[in-house]
């Protein structure tokens, strides 16, 4: 096994080093991509991270969790061909889908060749390839994954859910009450963000970084401006990257108030929605106060922060931060001690540990499951060397493990933020990026996991080539197999402990 | 225990903000938009289905933020509705993706008549940063008669409120001229 692991890795750094930073990038012939994919089946440490396009040419970012260390690997795809990784990495399955649907290049040997994003409605395919031709076909009929057996029916949901939620369809195939096979089919939200991004400067391309996913729009953003200054070596002021941090972590605060409240009031518990949802609004007002935004949109650019923060910006945050804490304990009491709200959460939804390594779903999903992987540690990122965040982790894996690991960063959140305002440094809290090109990643933690970000810079320091990976992309597969002999009845509280973005996915 | 947290907050202040101000001009002008049988019919309050056609899920927050005990919706007669078929309004959000166009039609077509849209948010009013991608129509308009635009990214719970406000301020009367209405983005 060990020998396999170093095998891969070993097979991945053969290719020629391609100066990406401050992760390195190596360009393999196709024929030693095919024999990387083949060396990963017996190689557990090397987890896919994402999988994407340009054109003519594949890109795989893979976490070796042994060495800490992210690697990235490419190959030409000589005919729109390339050698599948999903049937050594499941969680390849839907970037291969995609690679197919937005760049027309067809992953040889796949798991499974349905498209994905591309619903058969733009008026062209294979959108960003080098030459898109035109679409005159009628959308065809999605097709489901078939489930046989006595009394079987399909229930269909969506796109449009009955709350205000994105959209997406959900195919249940259920027996009784319990659900044989969920299968989700995404994609409806796709806007061509990739391809709004392409030609445009890292500034003006950082607007579409921040709406990948609009709960998450810092953690985006932020990721975003990671890559282009690691492109094109530029330094953002230590008060930008503090005040990046404290941004990160009002974020992460409102998300988990949030969902900690949809999750009671899945479960018709309306108490705790209530005050979550009165906490949350007080954060968010002092966000508003202390960056102009609610959502702090925009406020994360290329080379630091769009604002310093308002003169009164540290007492509003702290006076939002007291009042939640105040309250907390006393919502985790009710939380706990209500048999009927327990009922529902404890042992509902879960993922075995097995599964959430195979697939390195990181962030709550992965911590609920015994995965402890936190971008914030590891690789890790200024100004989190110095701020040693404390990642809890649970085996269980269900609902109520991803509720509590939720409450756990809620209270770690505060604390964090108690300290960025107490150190913050004094200074600039922008620099201009140097004109010139490169090729940079940037790992930065959001709510929901990792967001990862790669971007690759033309001699002008025009974008040539982008991809944003939001941390749903590997999380998704696992909600199909969380309500797995459940019953209908607890989907809504699966997704909402799930939470998953459909636009971050849908790209 | 909850009980007693319960039977405090009986008794303190409420958690709920005023009511924003109309903008009566607005209100003037989607009244005009009604004939008498609409707004008899439509009275006194409005079940609202929102429809996210390729949003980034910032406008859903804000949206949601309605419901919390802060803006609580409902005192003024405004609901969500799990169907169209139950709403008089559909509110729109996203530069209505290609994918969600003909979901986002079928929508309007099981919503009974009279009915409202409206579009919230930049990418709603025209596609927003989105416009001019393969990948959607650029606006809620391109597929449906829009009575009222929310702009803002995302529109505040404020922004929102005021808008849904002067459809309800619209049912009852009087009127004036008629146009696409926009609720000012300072308002």
């Amino acid at each position: 096994m060990s020998g396999g692991a170093e095998g891969a890795r070993a097979l991945l750094r053969s290719g020629a080093p391609q100066g990406c930073r401050p992760h390195e990038r190596f360009l393999l012939t196709p024929g030693r991509w095919a024999a990387l994919a083949e060396a990963l089946a017996a190689d557990h440490d090397l987890a896919l991270l994402a999988l994407w396009g340009e054109p003519g040419m594949v890109h795989a970012a893979f976490l070796s969790e042994a060495e800490g260390a992210v690697l990235l690997a490419s190959a030409p795809a000589p005919e729109g061909r390339y050698a599948a990784l999903s049937p050594v990495r499941p969680g390849a399955a839907r970037f291969e889908r995609t690679l197919r649907d937005l760049w027309g290049l067809s992953a040889e040997g796949a798991a499974d060749l349905r498209p994905w994003l591309d619903h058969g409605r733009w008026p062209v395919t294979a959108p960003l390839s080098a030459r898109p031709a035109p679409n005159g076909l009628p959308p065809p009929q999605p097709e489901f994954l078939p489930v046989e057996g006595e009394g079987v029916h399909q229930i269909p949901v969506g796109p449009i859910h009955a709350g205000v939620i994105e959209p997406g369809h959900f195919r249940f195939h259920v027996q009784g009450e319990t659900v044989a096979r969920l299968e989700a089919r995404l994609g409806y939200v796709h806007k061509g963000t990739i391809g709004l991004m392409l030609g445009k400067s890292p500034r003006s391309a950082a607007r579409f970084a921040a709406r990948l996913s609009g709960d998450s729009t810092v953690a985006h953003a932020w990721a975003f401006a990671m890559a282009a200054e690691a492109a094109t070596g530029a330094a953002p002021p230590p008060r930008a990257v503090a005040l990046r941090a404290l941004m990160a972590e009002l974020e992460r605060i409102h998300n988990h108030l949030n969902d900690w409240g949809f999750v009671c009031n899945d479960a018709a518990f309306a108490w705790p929605h209530a005050r979550c949802g009165a906490l949350r609004e007080a954060v968010l007002r002092a966000c508003a106060a202390a960056f102009g935004h609610r959502l702090m949109m925009d406020c994360v650019v290329p080379g630091g922060v769009a604002v310093d923060i308002a003169p009164e910006g540290p007492e509003v945050i702290l006076a939002a931060l007291d009042a939640m804490e105040a309250e907390i304990p006393a919502l985790e009491r009710v939380y706990d001690g209500h048999a009927s709200l327990q009922d529902r959460v404890v042992g509902t939804g879960a993922v075995g540990s097995a599964l959430v390594a195979r697939f390195a779903a990181g962030g709550f999903v992965g911590r609920a499951a015994g995965r402890g992987f936190d971008a914030r540690r590891l690789p890790g990122y200024a100004p989190y060397d110095d701020l040693d965040p404390a990642v809890p982790v649970l085996p269980q894996g269900d609902v109520d493990a991803r509720m509590r690991i939720r409450i756990a960063e809620l209270k770690e959140s505060a604390r964090l933020v108690r300290l960025l305002l107490e150190r913050l440094p004094e200074g600039e809290v922008k620099v201009s990026l140097p004109q010139r090109g490169g090729e940079g990643v940037g790992i930065v933690e959001g709510f929901r996991g990792e967001c990862l970000h790669w971007l690759a810079l033309e001699e002008g320091g025009l974008i040539r080539a982008a991809f944003p990976r939001d941390p749903s992309w590997l999380q998704w597969p696992l909600l199909e197999a969380a309500i797995g002999n459940n019953i209908v009845a607890d989907f809504p509280l699966c997704n909402k402990s799930f939470n998953c973005s459909y636009s971050g996915v849908d790209l | 225990m909850l009980w007693p947290r319960l039977a405090r907050a009986l008794f303190s202040k409420p958690l709920t903000d005023p009511a924003p101000p109309v903008p009566e001009e607005v209100a003037q002008a989607l009244a005009a938009r009604l004939d008498a049988a609409a707004q008899r019919r439509l009275g006194r309050s409005l079940a609202i289905r929102q429809v996210d056609a390729g949003s980034c899920n910032g406008c859903e927050l804000e949206i949601n933020a309605l419901s919390s005990v802060v803006y609580d919706l409902e005192r003024f007669g405004l609901r969500f509705v799990a169907s169209p078929r139950h709403a008089d309004v559909l509110l729109v959000t996203g530069p209505l993706s290609r994918n969600m166009r003909e979901a986002l039609e079928r929508a309007w077509a099981c919503t009974p008549e009279p009915k409202w849209v409206v579009a919230a948010g930049d990418c709603a009013v025209d596609g927003g940063v989105f416009k001019g991608s393969y990948a959607v129509e650029g606006g809620v308009g391109a597929a449906l008669p829009v009575d009222l635009v929310i702009p803002g990214c995302p529109p505040s719970p404020t922004q929102l409120l005021e808008g849904l406000l002067a459809l309800l301020e619209a049912q009852a009367p009087p009127r004036a001229a008629s146009a696409v209405q926009s609720v000012s983005k300072n308002a």
